[in-house]
């Protein structure tokens, strides 16, 4: 099973084959060989995820020459660690979700749109293996193509702005990216680095003017892709026009990538001008936190109410990831897949009302509760999780992320980004509210049905999963915890090394943060008396408390 | 009384130039001789005849053949630009005669005048001597004008026909007149004698005959591969000119202007290095910006392939401002892959159009996706790789010219490329959501894909795909033939 994350990855595009031969009027059979494919390529990725040894290294690595020519050489090479890890599951885990919500929402061209999600799946997930900087580039690029297509051909009235201007957004971000990605690669070559693999650039050491530039470009790419304020403008736009399944994957995992990109690209490769640049990224993140859920609290369109608190939550994230430490990373990490679900499961309720009512007017509704409450009782369970209520997924994400963040050099900033975690809490209970309480007095409400079997196995996983790393994050946390380890060693070596920001260090008074130890043989075990012991013990202690706060 | 002495010349470096001449020459003797009006068996034979001169200059790579005195070589440079040319030439015959009868044009002559417009090129591309290389693209150029207003019953046609004559030997003179004063300021007309003599000037770059010689030749070749300030008569050309015709001029013609550029350059110039890289700099950043931004706002569809062809143009000076290996194998690979995605983007254009061109509009598009969806895909691959996303060939050329320019420390040229590759994707993406996004208003039922255009199409999709995902089948040979260089 060496090649099992090759084989992950690229079933889908086997699907795709395989649905060319299936006509396009048997739509049963697309939708279901649609889903076939994409949980049979769920259950091979939970063969990554049970053979995955909970340790700071690259597994189920692959390494084959692929271009060679001139001064670059290219090579296939892939492999996860325990940052990547849960993004490809998240991603395997969400497909067949989306794929079944697009049941009885896709009518037309369905063979396309399958055609599409499953393009998309391959991208996405080589998108997060590529440990080669060309090889990733071509997966982020390749994602354009069919979420340009999923929006602009099965959207909804103003598709045709929606899809070019995300497809363009994207584009200006990543081909700046690409610049950077070229230079670096002949900066390297200057230092005998000879192909485009990601580890080897680890090392390279790179003076601070240079490090200030490649990381702008590739931020500014990653930032557009997040997005972070006040690049945003592309996603309300893409999200309401979306239709549901092309939501839901955008807010679960295209939007990831850019997270993803400064966990893995971005900071790791040029973790002195990151840390120059983090008081302006943690602004950045609080002002999007901020002003995203101000926005959101008066949108009258419950898709683009989820859209904006999209921003807000990313926002935390990376306010997560700039605290530049294991707490803070890791709640970012984190509250990346419980954004994943949350939101996810957003997009799936208004998917649900809006195929039953075709309008997404929050005016529209009211007191559906009554009408439907299996769907009352899982859209309650999906805003708390968003809102972050402990038990809850969103709990232990945005508490990660705050400790953090507090316990960095980002204090002042985390003060005003709890804030937003009221606000959060007043938009969507808000909307929860007058969507489902109060009286049931427009006529078209009142014959409106539950959920039906089908949707309710759509939502089920998904509120496992809300409740499940909200009472035991442990699995997740352990897994990725080394890798996170090994990230804020990298930085924080880094700076000590380089020695060129007086300034911008780490907050006096905790003199255990720059003491990540490198390399050190039990990075996961921590021993007792160590002065960070206590510091990556709070996930673990969370759950405990988290039960009886729910009740 | 002495003897006339006649050299021992090898022919073999134009061996391929003048089996075609013969082919040629002998088509047009076909088409007087055989009666009717079905000129079909004549795109057949030169079809024939270009792969099978593809197979004479294929036979040659690898070799180091200098003839004639030293004006004509035969090595990889030209024996890759040669197959660049044969594919653009091959595509074209295979399109071109559904359309000529469509058009009712049909006359046998095309097939001759295509097939002599190669032979130039190639004498373009191997020519070692300014006086060949002159000949070569005379040669090319007068062919061109003709194929330009080959439609005689239309007026479009006969007007690009004349407009680009005129242009065209206006441009001839400045390019004539920058030969003259290289040959004032170094004696001869050898590109490499040329070099040892530049070599041997104290301070070539102010010696103002040989550098206004060198700006005159690069105002003319300017004129050939469309770039700006210099491009005014590629819109109306491309635009008038019979769609097949306007296919292999935005291919060949461009890919010739740079085979000529880039071995005077490189071969008789280097020493002036310095200077030409800063004028291409600008010319580079002029013709992506001016071909991208008036092609955002055009409807003809064949207009917004004439302004991207000229923002392609500019992309391939970027790599050569940067004047080195990485830069210089970014153009070979571009001109051939362009070749294929152009001349395939053509072939569809070519396929929606009605009788007398109309129905060429973007918006006539709608609809197309899914009425004809296998068209519509294939026009996909060819406008994303156009617009430089992978994984298409189109991806691999920018990313190796935009590195030529990296590497040598143009960074702010690259990032102003790939500004303009997004700019560009715009309409790149117009005519997809005309394709895709827009309800149809016709059925498509009079597109009838005959043979060789569904051969071409396989041929030109084929060239676009697998270069992007295995671009080492096209780079090394691209990289060995800059090397000798």
């Amino acid at each position: 099973m060496s090649n099992v994350l090759s084989l992950t990855t690229f079933l889908p595009i086997l699907g795709v084959l395989l649905l060319l031969f299936i006509p396009k009027d048997s739509k049963g059979v697309l939708r279901n060989v649609t889903l076939g494919v994409t949980i049979v390529t769920f259950l091979v990725s939970l063969i990554i995820l049970t053979g995955f040894q909970s340790n700071a290294e690259f597994q189920f690595t692959e390494n084959v020459p692929w271009i060679a020519a001139g001064p670059f050489i290219m090579r296939y090479n892939i492999g996860i660690d325990g940052i990547s890890l849960w993004l490809v599951i998240l991603t395997t885990f969400i497909m067949p979700i989306a794929v079944l919500s697009t049941y009885t929402a896709v009518e037309e061209k369905v063979k396309e749109y399958m055609i599409c999600l499953l393009l998309l799946e391959t991208g996405m997930l080589g998108a997060f293996i590529s440990l080669d900087l060309f090889l990733f580039y071509i997966f982020w690029e390749v994602m354009l193509i069919p979420m340009y297509f999923m929006i602009g051909i099965w959207g909804g009235k103003n598709k045709l702005y929606a899809a070019v201007k995300f497809f363009i957004y994207t584009m200006v971000g990543s081909l700046l990216m690409l610049v950077a990605l070229i230079f670096l690669y002949f900066k390297g070559m200057e230092a005998g680095i000879t192909d485009f693999g990601l580890l080897n650039f680890f090392s390279l050491k790179l003076d601070m003017a240079t490090q200030i530039w490649l990381f702008l470009a590739f931020a500014f790419a990653f930032a557009i892709k997040v997005p972070m304020f006040p690049l945003h403008t592309w996603l309300p736009d893409a999200h309401t026009e979306a239709p549901t399944a092309g939501s839901v994957i955008l807010a679960a995992v295209l939007l990831k990538m850019g997270t993803y990109g400064y966990v893995r690209f971005a900071i790791p490769l040029f973790p002195d001008a990151a840390q120059k640049f983090a008081p302006l990224i943690a602004t950045l993140a609080v002002i999007g936190i901020i002003y995203a859920a101000l926005v959101a609290m008066v949108q009258e369109d419950v898709k683009k109410l989820v859209a904006y608190s999209s921003v807000a939550h990313l926002g935390f994230v990376m306010l997560g990831i700039f605290a530049f430490n294991t707490e803070g990373i890791t709640g970012g990490m984190l509250q990346m897949i419980n954004h994943g679900v949350s939101t996810g499961a957003l997009f799936l309720i208004v998917g649900f009302i809006y195929e039953r009512r075709h309008t997404r007017l929050i005016t529209d509704f009211g007191g559906l509760s009554k009408q439907m409450p299996v769907f009352a009782t899982i859209f309650m369970i999906v805003t708390f999780s968003s809102v972050g209520l402990p038990g809850t997924n969103g709990f232990v994400g945005e508490f990660l992320i705050l400790l953090g963040a507090f316990e960095s050099q980002l204090r002042w900033w985390t003060i005003v980004a709890t804030s937003g975690v009221i606000l959060s809490a007043v938009y969507m209970l808000w909307v929860f509210q007058r969507v489902m309480f109060g009286e049931l007095d427009n006529p078209k409400n009142q014959k409106l049905s539950d959920l039906n079997v089908r949707e309710v196995v759509i939502m089920v996983p998904l509120v496992v999963l809300i409740f499940f790393i909200g009472l035991y994050p442990k699995p997740f946390i352990d897994k990725m915890e080394p890798a996170i380890n090994k990230l804020v060693a990298q930085v924080h070596v880094s700076s000590v090394n380089a020695q060129v920001i007086p300034d911008a260090e780490m907050p006096a008074g905790h003199p255990g943060m720059e003491q990540m130890p490198v390399g050190h043989p039990g990075m996961d075990q921590l021993p007792a008396g160590h002065p960070a012991v206590d510091v990556p013990s709070t996930p673990h202690a969370e759950p405990v408390v988290n039960p009886h706060e729910a009740k | 009384m002495d003897m006339i002495l006649i050299p021992v010349v090898n022919m073999t470096p134009i061996l391929p130039e003048i089996f075609l001449s013969v082919l040629a020459m002998a088509l047009l003797l076909i088409n007087v001789f055989v009666p009717g009006k079905q000129k079909s068996y004549l795109a057949y034979i030169s079809f024939i005849g270009i792969v099978a001169a593809a197979v004479l200059v294929g036979a040659g790579w690898g070799s180091h053949v200098e003839s004639f005195g030293g004006s004509v070589v035969l090595d990889n440079f030209a024996t890759f630009f040669k197959m660049t040319f044969l594919v653009g030439a091959g595509l074209t015959v295979l399109i071109a005669d559904k359309y000529m009868e469509r058009e009712e044009c049909n006359h046998g002559e095309l097939y001759s005048l295509i097939l002599f417009a190669v032979v130039g090129m190639m004498l373009m591309a191997s020519g070692t001597d300014l006086m060949t290389i002159f000949l070569g693209l005379e040669v090319m150029s007068v062919t061109l004008y003709v194929l330009a207003g080959f439609n005689r019953a239309n007026k479009k046609s006969n007007e690009a026909g004349l407009k680009y004559f005129l242009l065209g030997a206006f441009s001839t003179g400045f390019m004539l007149y920058g030969m003259a004063l290289i040959y004032g300021a170094t004696g001869t007309t050898r590109l490499y004698k040329i070099a040892e003599v530049v070599g041997q000037m104290t301070l070539p770059s102010t010696n103002i005959m040989l550098v206004a010689g060198m700006l005159l030749m690069m105002t003319g070749f300017a004129f050939k591969i469309a770039a700006a300030p210099f491009h005014m008569w590629t819109p109306d050309v491309y635009e008038g000119a019979p769609t097949p015709m306007t296919a292999f001029m935005s291919a060949g013609p461009k890919a010739a202007g740079f085979a000529a550029l880039l071995r005077l350059f490189l071969v008789a110039l280097p020493a002036l290095q310095v200077e030409w890289s800063q004028v291409l700099w600008v010319l580079a950043v002029l013709t992506m910006t001016v071909g991208n931004i008036t092609a955002l706002r055009q409807d003809n569809i064949k207009r917004v392939l004439a302004y991207s062809s000229i923002a392609h143009a500019g992309y391939a000076l970027v790599g050569f401002a940067a004047g080195n290996g990485t830069g210089t194998a970014g153009i070979l690979f571009y001109m051939l892959s362009y070749s294929f995605m152009n001349i395939g983007a053509f072939a569809i254009i070519i396929l929606v159009a009605k009788k007398g061109e109309s129905n060429g509009n973007v918006s006539d598009f709608a609809g197309l996706g899914f009425k004809r969806p296998v068209l519509a895909l294939a026009m996909t691959i060819f406008l994303f790789s156009l617009a430089g996303v992978p994984p298409a060939a189109g991806f691999i050329g920018k990313f190796y010219l935009f590195s030529g320019a990296i590497q040598k420390g143009y960074i702010w040229l690259a990032v102003i490329g790939v500004l303009n590759s997004a700019a560009s994707v715009y309409y790149y993406l117009r005519i997809m959501v005309f394709m895709y996004f827009k309800e149809s208003t016709e059925d498509f039922e009079w597109v009838h894909v005959t043979p060789p255009v569904a051969l071409a199409l396989i041929i030109a999709v084929a060239g676009t795909l697998i270069p992007g995902i295995v671009p080492s089948v096209i780079l090394e040979y691209a990289q060995m033939a800059v090397k000798l260089l």
